[in-house]
């Protein structure tokens, strides 16, 4: 029987990967690109950003070289897997006129390669689980997403180094992976060892261990292991008061915050791109010329877009201050008593993406500091659209 | 993948005859009509589609109005212009404005901020026979519009679909989102975030499908503002994060939809 704990090398990464695509998995994680770490296919540790890392801060990301050859030494870039599992685009279904009478209705197919996504990280996780209830949870489960995240292996890599937006800490999310997860590997990296402590959470995972070289892993390297995590959950970038915080969003959809940030706010919809737990979409029909085949898609849609609210004949959010609070409040508020969770997984991306530096930490802040201030006053809730 | 169900065919929109497309030029560069021209593969089927009543670019055939739909591309320079687009509206069941100049003026509305009789001084021997308005204007300045085709220039693709839209009897999809969607769902790396390099995409209308951002350059705004779009916030982050001249950042909102409200506005706060 493989020990649950292993420790492999790089080599034994590679084989990792190598083993993963011989299973006919196609094998997705960080790689380098021009100005950020993206999520591409991964061959081997070479299309790792090797020795690389990333610097965040509200609205501002830069690649930066580290000066040891980390596998794993960054955190989040501007993709999530969401682009995977749930992509920007996807066909449901397409109609065209035969030679009889009759249409041809065809359902889209399932993807032929399972996918594997290695490198994630847990609050990606956490938002995996959190998409998975939200799009197959309900009464009509979307069978893509199913089917997509169902025969997915997910290989984890615990956080040791949080980025200046993360808050996984905030929202119990991370920085350790929880069981949602086949292998959680933690890089321990030292002047004199270089290893990856890899933790077996599936026997799917296990099956995929077992043919690893791989050496024991010593409570020693288990005790190293945690204490990075114990100092990666005491070092996060940001962090988000959640003490009632259902309650204080339900409590304040008046607040003077809302105009605040709808005056920075560009309703560009880069946050809700970027956010791995958002899942607004539209459908969009198209026609060829020739009206012989029409083809209905889906696409990513978002609160931020003006003409997400039109329902029933009208538009409901034309401000940039309804949209911003239809946001947040359902990220952070509404989401608990749809879902059961909150919406936000405190992975800051954002935060960082967002092109003006808009920050969800500061602005529960903001709202906190405004109920505070107002509560010697009374205040009468304007209306507004 | 084998038919998984079938349906009885639905009656289909019968046309009496085909609609009669017309395409009116203005001050402009030809630019957005030649985007109908460069539909190559489609081509075809459009002419099939439709009778080409006037299309001076593409054919010399003229036939009188009314038109069923009339492309409009150009802005309103000159008295003359003014007059003949009432003349076209008269004609024409749907009007649609295309790019830039039609429907915010275009690179020219740059005469808006400055004064034209010193340029027809400089450009012309004998300026007095120039007749030419005080500024450049968008066709809805003037005459009600059906529908705004954005872009320096328009996209063919969207062309076509407001074409095929038209032809069946359905709403074009022409989302009026902001160029960063289109940005994030290709999953360009923001110029903005990652090199500080400024960009027009959080305020401009989508339709390029990124094109510059995918190069690694900011939006330039050729399809003008979005809806709600905040161009104060962005260009005091211009200024204030990115450190960018006011100069520059009055030239930056002040390029083919010079004539464009938020833009104008905008510009102006970085300078006269
Ligand atoms: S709301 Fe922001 S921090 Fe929270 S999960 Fe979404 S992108 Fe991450
Ligand atoms: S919060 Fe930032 S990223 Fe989100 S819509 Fe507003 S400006 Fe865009
Ligand atoms: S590069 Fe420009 S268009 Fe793309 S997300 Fe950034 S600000 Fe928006």
């Amino acid at each position: 029987m493989t020990p649950t704990r292993v420790l492999i090398d790089r080599s034994g990464l590679d084989a990792l990967i190598a083993t993963l695509a011989a299973q006919g998995y196609r094998v997705l994680g960080p790689t380098l690109g021009r100005d950020a770490i993206v999520l591409g296919d991964v061959a081997g540790t070479d299309d790792l950003p090797v020795g690389w890392t990333d610097e965040q801060e509200a609205g501002h990301y830069r690649l930066r070289r580290r000066d040891d050859a980390a596998l794993f030494g960054y955190v989040l870039g501007p993709h999530s897997f969401k682009r995977f599992l749930y992509p920007p685009r996807q066909r449901l279904w397409s109609v065209s006129r035969g030679s009889g009478p009759d249409l041809e209705v065809r359902a889209e197919p399932h993807d032929d390669r399972p996918l594997a996504f290695l490198g994630v990280r847990p609050c990606e996780i956490a938002a995996m689980r959190i998409q998975e209830r939200v799009l197959t949870g309900g009464e009509f489960p979307d069978p893509s997403y199913a089917d997509r995240y169902g025969r997915a292996f997910v290989v984890a890599v615990q956080c040791t180094e949080p980025g200046g937006t993360c808050f996984c800490a905030s929202m119990r999310t991370g920085p350790r992976a929880g069981t949602d997860c086949d292998l959680a590997l933690t890089e321990l990296l030292g002047p004199d060892r270089h290893d990856l402590l890899v933790e077996v959470r599936t026997p799917r995972g296990e099956q995929i261990v077992a043919g690893l070289p791989a050496r024991e892993a010593t409570d020693a390297d288990v005790a190293t292991a945690n204490e990075a995590l114990a100092r990666a959950e005491a070092s996060m970038g940001r962090s988000l008061d959640t003490e009632g915080i259902v309650e204080l969003l339900e409590r304040n959809i008046e607040s003077p915050a809302w105009g605040k940030v709808a005056d920075r706010c560009l309703a560009c919809a880069n946050c809700t791109s970027v956010c791995p737990t958002c899942f607004c979409t539209t459908v969009e029909d198209t026609t060829d010329l020739t009206g012989q085949h029409a083809e209905r898609w889906r696409r990513w849609d978002s609160c931020f877009n003006r003409d997400f609210s039109f329902i029933a004949g009208s538009l409901i959010r034309h401000s940039t201050r309804s949209r911003y609070r239809q946001w947040m409040t359902h990220k952070l508020s509404a989401w608990h008593r749809q879902f059961g969770t909150s919406g936000c997984v405190g992975c800051g991306r954002c935060i960082t993406w967002c092109p003006v530096g808009i920050d969800i930490t500061h602005e529960v802040d903001s709202i906190r500091n405004h109920e505070r201030s107002a509560s010697t006053f009374h205040t009468v809730g304007g209306r507004y659209r | 993948m084998p038919p998984i169900t079938t349906a009885p065919v639905a009656e289909t929109r019968v046309r009496t005859a085909k609609p009669k497309l017309a395409v009116w030029k203005f001050a402009s560069c030809d630019g957005c009509q030649l985007s109908l021209l460069d539909c190559e593969d489609e081509l075809l089927t459009v002419v099939g589609a439709v009778d080409i009543a006037f299309f001076p670019e593409a054919t010399s055939t003229v036939l009188p109005g009314p038109y069923d739909v009339s492309l409009v591309e150009g802005s309103i320079t000159t008295p003359h212009d003014a007059t003949r687009i009432q003349e076209i509206r008269a004609q024409s069941k749907v009007l649609v404005a295309i790019g830039a100049c039609a429907t915010a003026g275009g690179i020219q509305s740059l005469r808006n901020y400055a004064d034209v009789k010193e340029f027809t001084s400089y450009v012309y021997a004998s300026p007095q026979y120039i007749s030419t308005l005080s500024s450049s204007t968008a066709i809805a300045d003037h005459v009600p519009v059906d529908f705004e085709l954005r872009g320096c220039p328009i996209s063919k693709q969207q062309l076509l679909e407001l074409l095929n839209a038209y032809l069946h009897g359905r709403a074009p999809t022409l989302p009026n989102h902001s160029v960063c969607v289109e940005c994030k769902s290709r999953g360009i790396v923001c110029t903005m975030v990652s090199h500080a390099t400024p960009c027009l995409g959080p305020v401009t209308h989508a339709g390029c499908g990124a094109l510059c951002p995918a190069h690694a350059r900011g939006c330039y705004g050729c399809f003008g503002p979005k809806e709600a779009a905040n161009a104060m916030s962005l260009g005091s982050w211009f200024t204030d994060a990115l450190k960018v001249p006011d100069l520059d950042v009055q030239r930056a909102f002040r390029s083919f939809n010079a004539d464009a409200a938020v833009f104008a506005e905008e510009s102006k706060r970085h300078g006269e």
